[in-house]
């Protein structure tokens, strides 16, 4: 294989970042240079049914969302480690030794016993439920 | 100059340009955007350094958890800003003193700092020949996967700890238990038999039930 074919296989994602920039920007372009713009006080003015605005659009609301995001975060980097386990261990490929492979097996076993404590004490508590 | 060298230039360009937006910005929905911008082109330099896998866990986690619960923190919490930075002038004093001991860390390290006298390690990307070794070696994943659960056990079950922490720690913190909210019940839903709830009654013309 020729040496440039690693950063060739990533050439789609670049021409699909080229093409998301030119996109968002036209849109933010054209209508400046295309539409029709006479603005006045009322109709740059907060519009809200009619009123005027009542306050902020920063509120409080409820941590449960919270709650979600973070566990989601937790599980997203176990995930993280998960996945050079099942990629590496059992490639014949790589060669590895026999030993080797069965203690990096277990190894993970052991770290998802305690991802798993963690979960069992977030599904008893409630956590997972919205309520 | 090569492809590679193009990408490398660019990539750091933007990961320095927009991090310093993330620290001068005034709106910090600007900020937040900024810092997502930096993830993103320090994924291209790692792409470039030959670490696909750290590349795009940093797109994964970084940009699509840890900046979009700061996103949502920032643009949707009830913080008022001007007021945050009203006690700039008496915090000022303790920021200083962080910030002076951060960068008599980051001048040692620079200072201890050499430069690979070698012009290949020097490079910061890959060039051709070492791409193709690329190919033919384990790949990033691979190679993080031969060493991460033997070599650096403890640090791995450190990680499961720490996350376990993380876990608990959310939950005892945020979570409260609320009283006298009914709750849907999926097993008495679907044990409900048609007895139970409906009944089928002849109804005779002019007379009730």
């Amino acid at each position: 294989m020729a040496g440039s074919d690693f950063l060739l296989e990533y050439l789609p994602i670049l021409i699909f970042m080229g093409l998301a920039a030119i996109i968002g920007i036209a849109f933010l372009v054209l209508p400046t240079l295309l539409a029709p713009s006479n603005p006045d006080q009322e109709k740059v003015s907060t519009y809200e049914c009619g009123f005027e605005a009542f306050d902020d659009a920063r509120m409080k609301f409820d941590v449960q969302f919270y709650i979600v995001a973070i566990l989601f975060i937790i599980v997203d980097l176990d995930v993280a480690f998960l996945f050079p386990w099942a990629v590496a261990l059992f490639n014949p490929e790589l060669g590895m030794d026999r030993d080797f492979q069965i203690f990096a097996f277990w190894s993970m076993f052991v770290f998802l016993a305690v991802f798993f404590i963690g979960f069992a004490y977030e599904w008893k508590k409630g956590a997972l439920e919205w309520r | 100059m090569t492809f590679a060298g193009i990408a490398f230039w660019a990539f750091a360009i933007s990961t320095v340009t927009f991090g310093l937006l993330v620290i001068l910005a005034r709106n910090p929905v600007h900020s937040v955007l900024c810092l997502i911008t930096t993830f993103i082109s320090v994924a291209g330099l790692f792409v470039l350094m030959g670490a696909e896998y750290l590349a795009f866990l940093l797109i994964i986690v970084y940009v699509g958890a840890v900046a979009v619960l700061f996103l949502f923190v920032v643009m949707m919490l009830d913080v008022d800003f001007a007021e945050l930075k009203s006690g700039f002038a008496e915090y000022l004093p303790y920021g200083v003193i962080v910030g002076v001991v951060l960068l008599v860390n980051i001048g040692l390290v620079v200072a201890a700092w050499q430069l690979p006298t070698d012009p290949q390690l020097a490079q910061p990307y890959l060039t051709g020949a070492e791409m193709t070794a690329n190919l033919e070696g384990p790949n990033n994943a691979e190679a993080l996967g031969m060493v991460l659960y033997t070599d650096y056990i403890h640090y791995f079950q450190i990680a499961g700890m720490v996350l376990l922490v993380a876990m608990i720690g959310a939950i005892i913190l945020t979570f409260r238990e609320r009283k006298g909210i009914k709750k849907q019940n999926p097993g008495d839903q679907a044990a409900r038999k048609r007895e139970d709830a409906v009944e089928v009654v002849s109804v005779q013309t002019g007379k009730g039930i």
